[in-house]
């Protein structure tokens, strides 16, 4: 049995947006992004994280990379706290911890050649290597994501989008992380080119044991990379289950709703199925429900819902939910 | 006869660079109450060639070959003509439905101008005939949300908005250029519903463009699978997803994957599609093809009829993949 590398414990993430309510209003409201979420993943292990657009699950990756301030709550990374250790010591950590970001050209700069952003890391975090090693480390993690060496001095605009996402791969990996955070990393690419992302990510996993958190909108993506899965609405958690148990066993009415909006290459199936349609739209972040954050939509909503938020149950092993009808 | 007869259509580009061929000899139809799905990566001209169609190509852009509507030539017509035809006849909804709206006018106005410019209706006219697009879209208190600005609604309410808009003049076809792409899988399930219950309603025509065959499997009737500007395959929805006859077809359909099996490793297309700036003078899926033969190297396999309206231009001689 693999070790828990990552553990994220009541985790809250608030953001002050200016009110405006009238002309003087200087007062500023609370938009809770994430909202006391937990979970862990162990080493070796893909987690992946769905929601619907504005959900916080970007925000919720940000947090755990130090991108974006906790409000409350407690991050363990191999066992350290995140949010009480000092600065040079949550700076070392960060070689450990690479991020890959949705949008391949944006975040890659296009006057750096292809070199220079994979090096840059080790800049960073070995800044006692020579420039042949750094040269040698870098044509390594080349050869790794399936970039030819030659393309070493081109820029980013001379690249197709999946070639981009490579060197962002490429750029994640050299300084040999144990966690990648992958914000979005396919969404961007042609059908053809995700599978070979995909499959180069899986590989590379395997290759080096490294654990992913997985963040995408598209469950069949998803559900082909990760062992375990994380559903959250409107920043806060509702469902967490191993793959197939997720897919087959969906118990929260949210969940059964974004399983069966999936659309899949069926025809026949296609034509034939029910969905759950969700009614209303998803609430503002600013003042969310009482209680349930899914009441307003949810179908089988009961008195209790309003009252106080569902505690996180665990059905068995490998199932939690925060939902009264279980 | 069918609503809508493409015949040979190409379209071209001016570029720095040189003549870009985006669309390349196109042939297809669609009839009254059928949904067309058009499938391809982006760049292979899927939305160029409905642009054209629609007398929306940019300046540098020129279409070649026949577009017949009821019988009617529509190709290349004077914008005055192509006015009547565009909303009247032929409604199209774009990706963006943000971008597709003007954001300084109420709903109500930009709802109610379509039906007063076309229609010669009355504003009373005009404004009952709106209100009740808006709620045959299932937009909640449309009394109300007649009176605001798009930026008011969510991204499902716009699409929904775009939809109610292209449909007020009861247009024989839809043309719907990815409008589900933006959205969220719930309310991408929702627009797929309502476009599904206005195709069985109002009996138009649909030509989806999409990447998604997911989506394609649920709503369309016939499929166009284009590639680097060009059809590589047709047919009827069941042949395309069930027994695929192009190895691009096939290669696509295995790339994704899926809810409802669990496979270990997904089959990659190797490399990029090419760049449509130089093309070669073959099949230009050839580089990528597991089934390349040297004589796909030397010329362009043409689209031919196999079995009953089916459609594919491939030199490999089994039809049937595994």
């Amino acid at each position: 049995m693999s070790e828990i590398i990552l553990k994220v414990e009541n985790l809250k993430v608030q953001f002050n947006i200016k009110s405006n309510k009238h002309l003087f209003d200087f007062g500023y409201d609370k938009l809770k992004a994430v909202d006391d979420i937990s979970f862990e993943i162990k080493q070796g292990e893909t987690l992946g994280i769905v929601g619907e657009s504005g959900c916080g699950k970007s925000t919720l990756a940000r947090a755990i990379i130090d991108l974006v301030p906790t409000t409350s709550g407690k991050i363990f990374f191999e066992g350290k706290n995140l949010t009480n250790i000092s600065k040079e010591e949550k700076w070392l950590l960060k070689k450990d911890m690479q991020m890959i970001f949705q949008d391949p050209l944006a975040s890659l700069d296009p006057r750096m050649n292809v070199g220079d952003i994979i090096a840059e890391p080790l800049l960073s975090f070995f800044p006692k290597m020579n420039k042949k090693q750094r040269k040698e480390k870098v044509l390594q993690t080349m050869t790794k994501v399936g970039l030819l060496p030659n393309v070493i001095n081109r820029y980013p605009h001379e690249f197709s989008g999946g070639q981009c996402q490579r060197i962002g791969i490429a750029r994640a990996l050299i300084t040999e992380p144990k966690l990648i955070i992958c914000d979005e990393p396919v969404s961007a690419l042609d059908v053809s080119i995700q599978a070979q992302v995909t499959n180069l990510l899986m590989e590379l996993q395997k290759e080096m044991n490294l654990t992913l958190i997985f963040i995408s909108h598209d469950l069949s993506v998803v559900k082909h990379i990760s062992h375990k899965i994380l559903v959250i609405y409107l920043g806060n958690f509702v469902e967490m289950a191993e793959k197939n148990e997720l897919f087959n066993n969906p118990l929260h009415p949210y969940n059964k709703a974004l399983i069966s909006a999936v659309p899949v290459a069926d025809p026949k199936r296609e034509k034939n199925k029910k969905i759950d349609f969700l009614d209303g739209d998803l609430p503002s972040p600013i003042n969310p429900p009482s209680g349930c954050v899914f009441r307003t939509r949810c179908p089988k909503v009961i008195d209790k819902c309003s009252i106080s938020k569902p505690e996180i149950t665990t059905i068995n092993d490998k199932h939690t939910l925060s939902c009264f009808n279980f | 006869m069918s609503l809508l007869e493409v015949k040979n259509l190409s379209v071209d580009f001016d570029t720095h660079d040189g003549v870009v061929r985006a669309v390349n000899e196109l042939n297809f139809s669609v009839d009254a109450g059928q949904t067309l799905g058009i499938v391809g990566e982006s760049g292979s001209g899927k939305s160029q060639s409905v642009f054209s169609i629609m007398g929306l190509l940019a300046k540098n852009g020129h279409a070649r070959g026949s577009v017949k509507f009821d019988g009617n030539e529509i190709l290349n017509l004077p914008e005055k003509e192509l006015n009547h035809i565009r909303a009247e006849q032929i409604a199209m909804i774009f990706q963006d439905p943000m971008t597709s709206l003007n954001p300084y006018m109420k709903v109500e106005k930009q709802l109610m101008e379509v039906l007063i410019k076309h229609k010669g209706s009355s504003k009373e006219e005009a404004y009952a005939q709106s209100l009740q697009m808006l709620d045959a879209v299932k937009i909640p208190e449309a009394k109300k949300r007649m009176n605001m600005y798009p930026h008011e609604f969510s991204g499902g309410m716009r699409q929904r908005l775009m939809i109610a808009m292209s449909l007020l003049c009861r247009p024989k076809l839809l043309i719907a250029d990815e409008p589900t792409t933006a959205l969220d899988v719930t309310v991408q399930a929702q627009i797929l519903q309502l476009m599904h219950e206005l195709k069985n309603d109002f009996n138009t025509a649909i030509i989806l463009i999409t990447h998604d065959l997911g989506v394609v499997a649920g709503l369309c009737d016939n499929v166009m699978v284009m590639y680097a500007g060009q059809t590589m395959e047709y047919g009827s929805v069941e042949n395309i997803f069930y027994e695929p006859a192009h190895p691009y077809t096939t290669s696509l359909l295995k790339s994704i994957p899926k809810l409802t099996e669990n496979i270990e490793i997904l089959e990659t297309i190797p490399g990029n599609p090419p760049n449509i700036l130089n093309l070669p003078i073959g099949c230009p899926f050839e580089e990528r093809c597991y089934a390349a033969m040297t004589e796909c190297k030397l010329s362009r396999p043409d689209l031919v009829n196999f079995e009953n309206s089916r459609q594919r231009a491939c030199y490999f001689e089994k039809v049937r993949y595994e």
